[in-house]
């Protein structure tokens, strides 16, 4: 398992209840059915993917995220979780709310644009980055809303929005002292975990 | 001396069951119905595909839709030219995969594929039931299904699988039978019918009221029955199965014959295909099963006896669900699966949900839609590991 995912199931209690933005294969779901009997729900549009949960036998919905979580109750989960999908919705901000609206609390994954690497490729190159972390070119890049650690922070401070807790890795999904001591210029992947 | 096999003859393709019989089962407790009648005893035709496992924890119930009857898969006979209903998914290697389930699949009551029904012959009068046979609701025929899973040795189903209407009878199994199946699979359904939905019924029932050959609902008697109720009412019945898309693409503006006749005979290809349809289903089904079949699904609404909430009618089922949709189907639309799929999520049932994108409306349930096949195929497959490696999904896993 990915290691922001296995930092992100370190962060959930037993028999909680979740629901995955973008659940991918739901290797996150799975995971934590086995090992911590949480109860849940995955989103996810993709077919491979859906298929993939369906073989898994974790809970899984065809649903677009930009269409919202109108269906979802008040508070009707514990944790709402979104991996690196956050800069691929229309609106970030709305996307955002609406996790804080139907779960307790949220937890979110994005790769830090503020990234020293990202900053010098476009700062030295003239380009726009391109990554292990962003691997798309600037015309089929689905990550259309991408932002940094402080953009990020700025927002949640904005919108009364309280972080509990930050990680930020890099991209050997370590927490390095660079990466603790200066996040928005050393970390690749930011993990938050907010609520409102 | 055997004679040798033709290689192409389609019953003896590897994935195909083959040659599949008929049996008819009689059951003489009475059985009492939804609308206050009782039926003394009566008969149910079935299929079985597959084998059943030691220990009968390996299957599955198809339920048919309004026009479907008990033969889902295989061919009757080596003459037969076409195969069951739902070949495409029925089958060794298919989606519900023959070699490792043991499938039945049953004529509803009312039905008129060999099901006690208004054709068949009432006891008391020696006469044929006619419109004097009882009104059947869904929730009567999951009773009648029960009885035979019960004479079958079956305890519990692996799952209870439907499409359209079909659907409707997994939901309501689910609902009525919690402890009796594992997984419920509910295609292109919908909660209820929608006023739209009942309005159509309602043509197609007046068209067979209206035919002067229907005599009531007595035409045995008199030797004919209402087939131009019967066209009519297919031919509209037809039209809410295929999209505006499909019909486009199928048929567009074509003309049978190339110009303009200016008159009303069959010009235009979707005519001639509507005509043909008609046809062909008033030579084989009975207007007063295709009357009843009708306002079974009119009264469809399981939430109705939960305060008419459809959370808390969902909030009895144990079985896991897979509810699919398909993109261009009008009649019973993705928003009405998702109603389905919203109600289990609020109840936390455990449920998946995928939308396949087609063009080719209702009746893509029945077709072999590369998404729609790969989606469902992953989902049996993992029934079929629950069932092999003796996993109770239901005991195993506590609700989402």
């Amino acid at each position: 398992m990915r290691d922001d995912l296995q930092l992100i199931s370190d962060w959930i209690p037993a028999d909680a209840s979740l629901l995955d933005l973008g659940c991918g294969d739901g290797t996150l779901l799975a995971h934590l059915k086995q090992h911590k009997q949480i109860r849940g729900y995955g989103l996810e549009i993709n077919q491979d993917n859906l298929a993939a949960c369906f073989e898994k036998g974790v809970n899984v919905l065809e649903q677009d995220l930009d269409e919202g979580l109108g269906n979802f109750q008040n508070h009707r989960f514990d944790y709402v979780v979104m991996t690196q999908a956050l800069q691929a919705v229309l609106r970030p901000d709305q996307i955002l709310n609406e996790m804080l609206r139907v779960g307790r609390e949220a937890i979110i994954t994005f790769p830090n644009f503020g990234h020293w690497r990202v900053r010098a490729y476009l700062g030295l190159k003239g380009r726009m980055p391109v990554s292990s972390a962003l691997p798309y070119e600037w015309y089929n890049t689905p990550n259309i809303h991408l932002c940094t650690v402080q953009d990020f922070e700025t927002h949640c401070r904005k919108s009364n929005i309280r972080i509990l807790e930050r990680q930020v890795i890099n991209r050997h999904h370590r927490s390095g002292l660079l990466a603790r001591l200066w996040p928005n210029l050393f970390g690749e992947i930011a993990i938050y975990r907010v609520t409102v | 001396m055997p004679q040798p096999i033709p290689q192409d003859a389609p019953w003896a393709a590897e994935d195909s069951v083959g040659l599949v019989e008929p049996r008819t089962l009689s059951f003489d407790t009475a059985l009492e119905l939804e609308c206050g009648r009782t039926l003394s005893s009566y008969e149910l035709v079935y299929e079985t595909y597959g084998t059943l496992n030691d220990d009968a924890s390996n299957a599955v119930l198809i339920c048919h839709a309004l026009s479907g009857h008990h033969h889902a898969a295989g061919y009757h006979s080596e003459d037969d030219k076409r195969p069951g209903w739902w070949d495409t998914c029925i089958g060794p290697g298919k989606v519900i995969d023959t070699n490792r389930f043991f499938v039945v699949s049953l004529n509803n009551l009312g039905g008129c594929h060999g099901s006690t029904g208004p054709a068949s012959i009432n006891s008391d009068t020696g006469q044929p039931w006619g419109p004097d046979f009882p009104m059947m609701t869904v929730k009567d025929w999951v009773n009648s299904q029960a009885r035979l899973a019960d004479v079958l040795g079956i305890s519990r189903w692996a799952a209870v699988i439907g499409g359209s209407m079909g659907g409707m009878q997994a939901l309501q199994w689910s609902i009525d039978y919690p402890d009796r199946l594992s997984h419920a699979v509910v295609i292109a359904a919908a909660p209820k019918l929608s006023a739209q939905n009942i309005a159509f019924n309602e043509v197609a029932r007046q068209s067979i009221l209206t035919d002067p050959n229907f005599h009531g609902g007595r035409y045995y008697l008199h030797d004919t029955y209402p087939r131009q109720g019967l066209i009519l009412a297919r031919m509209v019945g037809h039209i809410t199965y295929l999209s505006d898309d499909a019909m486009r693409m199928k048929f567009g503006r074509d003309l049978r014959a190339g110009r303009f006749h200016f008159g009303f005979d069959v010009e235009f290809q979707v005519e001639s295909y509507l005509r043909h349809q008609g046809e062909v289903f008033s030579r084989n089904f009975d207007a007063n099963t295709y009357l009843l079949m009708t306002k079974a699904l009119d009264y469809f609404d399981p939430a109705r006896e939960f305060d008419n909430s459809l959370e808390t009618a969902l909030a009895k089922p144990e079985c896991k669900f897979l509810v699919m949709s398909f993109t261009s189907d009008w009649r019973f639309a993705p928003e009405r699966s998702r109603e389905i799929v919203n109600g289990l999520v609020h109840a936390g049932r455990d449920v998946s949900y995928a939308e396949i994108d087609t063009p080719k409306g209702h009746d893509a349930f029945l077709l072999d839609i590369p998404e729609y096949t790969k989606l469902f195929g992953a989902y049996m497959h993992r029934v079929a590991n629950e069932v092999e490696n003796g996993v109770n999904p239901v005991e195993a896993g506590n609700h989402a």
